[in-house]
């Protein structure tokens, strides 16, 4: 790895993404992860939590993004704020569990100033002591620092750090549709957070774990073992004998090259994309008739067929979240270090809808995500001898070659074959993009 | 034939040590679930919330098929495991005269290359006394870091 100076360099960190490769030291810079943290993440749009999470007045979450500790709550006019989770006095943390109730204001346990769920200070203790100090004027005296910008979208409830920058809209602009379909397939439009997180540490660069999600080619490969495993205890029988769950999921990650090159891919600006346009591995699930009746009554027939044929991939809404729309589960990509990442697998209960969809988010994500999926144990393998691998001297490049024509460069919104690598090489130059101190603010 | 239900559970956890898939999975009944509940000894059941495994016969077979298989890259280089498990303890005989519950608290190893991973927690196994020996009903596994973020464990704990 060279040991560069990025800070000062800004043309040297754009030279790391060529049209077709990028540089090993985005994976492995310590130095380019911090500028990461403080650029990159902070310029783009987080995911940071489900609003089901929060139903009641004074209910938060706690969590990580960036380097920074935050809190969501659900404040009395029921909209959820986000704040940086320190005390305006010494810095304390104001919540450490990962989710409670704060009751009525936020109290910190040091020396017991208290705040409004707006963010606003209540009292201080024995306040006189900061008569005719500056403490009023000061950030200290100003209550809790709100995050920059929280948007909430359909109940997805996403940040962005940076003061100023792209609006919610145009960052993820047609990738949203991944999440009205998510949301859609309940007959209600309300989907609720069910059955834990199961949480995943990768030693890894997340970019990776980002890079393998649109990675059409490896499954043949790399899950060979898995599949081949599901074949041999399933053998004997029939193609239209009712297949157990673990089956229905886990054989058609053997579906073959032209499965999944047909499958299709989108890429948008800003990083986002879409594989599997047109059909995926999750397209074969048993249909369930009592479920489309409500669909259709709460939809029309048109509109539920519609939102139910689109079962994609992945859509990849750049940098932090995986959705599929069938089965009801999503991936939080949380990067911890240049070499370790966490990830999240949630499930949701899609409301008015039968159990057996959640049985099949929570059987899929423990089949597929978690510390102990078979499927899973090749790719993290993988990963972490890449992120090994890289350090080798003679080739210091990634290839993204898979289907490049220079065309691509000065088209935006494209379809294209579920291999290519377009997915990819789309996600590298939104992250070149976007790792300026100060980005312009509008596409 | 092992009478005593606590050296059973001593057994259990030796032929996974000694990579003897075929005879360890041998000591499931065919109804049994291997399960590792992702809220740990909180959990009341394995529907109402997922779990980190929650594994039925097929999904075992498919398990050990898979460990078997050369092509198992992520099994590269090997991968071996140690359990240590302090004296197992009969906490109550269950809704049938035939079954039995033992408790052990364990501490488990894996390692691979250079990496090592411990665990640690309390098995609960749900035996059932046949005519020829103890069989397992369920192997819960409770463990204390079971919400945390975790590595791949890629053997049985």
């Amino acid at each position: 790895m060279s040991q560069m100076n990025y800070r000062d360099q800004p043309d040297a960190i754009q030279a790391l993404v060529q049209e077709d490769r990028v540089h090993r030291d985005l994976y492995l810079s310590e130095e380019l992860f911090a500028l990461e943290q403080e650029r990159f993440f902070a310029n783009t749009w987080q995911f940071a939590g489900h609003a089901s999470q929060l139903p009641n007045v004074g209910d938060y979450v706690s969590l990580d993004i960036a380097g920074r500790p935050l809190v969501l709550v659900r404040d009395s006019d029921a909209s959820i704020r986000a704040y940086y989770n320190r005390c305006a006095h010494k810095g304390a943390r104001l919540v450490n569990e990962e989710s409670g109730n704060t009751g009525k204001f936020f109290r910190c346990p040091y020396h017991a100033w208290t705040y409004k769920l707006n963010g606003q200070q209540l009292a201080i203790p024995f306040k006189e002591g900061y008569d005719g100090t500056r403490l009023g004027t000061c950030a200290s005296g100003q209550g809790l620092t709100a995050v920059a910008d929280v948007v909430n979208y359909r109940d997805f409830v996403f940040v962005r750090l940076a003061p100023e920058g792209l609006s919610f809209q145009d960052y993820f602009g047609e990738v949203l549709q991944s999440l009205d379909n998510l949301a859609d397939r309940s007959p209600e439009g309300r989907l609720v957070v069910a059955g834990g997180v199961l949480r995943n540490i990768i030693h890894c660069n997340w970019k990776m774990y980002l890079e393998n999600i649109n990675d059409a080619v490896h499954p043949m490969s790399t899950h060979e073992s898995a599949t081949k495993a599901a074949q041999a205890v399933w053998q004997g029988h029939g193609d239209d004998e009712i297949k157990p769950m673990a089956m229905e999921q886990i054989l058609p990650f053997g579906s073959g090259y032209a499965f999944f090159d047909n499958m299709g891919g989108r890429v948008f600006d800003n990083g986002h994309s879409l594989l599997g346009v047109n059909f995926s591995i999750h397209s074969n699930y048993a249909q369930l008739p009592d479920y489309e009746a409500a669909m259709q009554a709460a939809h029309g027939v048109e509109r539920t067929q519609d939102i139910l044929q689109r079962s994609p991939q992945n859509a990849v809404l750049f940098p932090s979240l995986a959705v599929k729309g069938s089965p009801q589960v999503m991936r939080v990509i949380r990067p911890l270090s240049a070499n370790r990442t966490l990830i999240e697998a949630w499930s949701f209960r899609v409301t008015g809808a039968p159990d057996l969809l959640l049985e099949r988010a929570m059987h899929y994500n423990r089949l597929v995500f978690s510390p102990m999926s078979v499927v899973a144990h090749d790719d993290v393998r993988i990963f972490e001898s890449i992120q090994n691998g890289l350090r080798a001297n003679g080739n210091e490049w990634i290839s993204l070659h898979r289907g490049f024509h220079s065309d691509e460069l000065s088209q935006r919104t494209q379809t294209t074959n579920g291999t290519n690598e377009w997915l990819m090489r789309n996600q590298f130059r939104a992250w070149a993009k976007f790792m300026v101190p100060h980005p312009a603010s509008a596409t | 034939m092992i009478e005593d239900p606590c050296d059973f559970v001593l057994h259990e956890a030796a032929l996974i040590d000694a990579s003897q898939w075929d005879d360890w999975l041998a000591l499931f009944d065919a109804t049994a679930h291997y399960w590792v509940p992702l809220l740990g000894a909180d959990q009341t059941d394995p529907h109402s919330h997922n779990s980190i495994a929650y594994e039925d016969y097929l999904l075992l077979q498919l398990r050990i098929q898979r460990l078997q298989n050369p092509r198992a890259h992520s099994l590269h280089p090997r991968v071996c495991c140690q359990h240590v498990l302090q004296r197992p303890r009969v906490v109550s005989p269950t809704a049938s005269a035939h079954e039995t519950l033992v408790q052990t608290p364990f501490i488990y190893i894996e390692r691979q290359g250079e990496e090592q991973i411990l665990l640690t927690g309390t098995y609960v196994h749900r035996l059932l006394q046949t005519a020829t020996g103890w069989m397992i009903l369920q192997k819960r596994v409770n463990l204390l870091d079971a919400g945390q973020p975790l590595p791949a464990i890629q053997l049985f704990i």
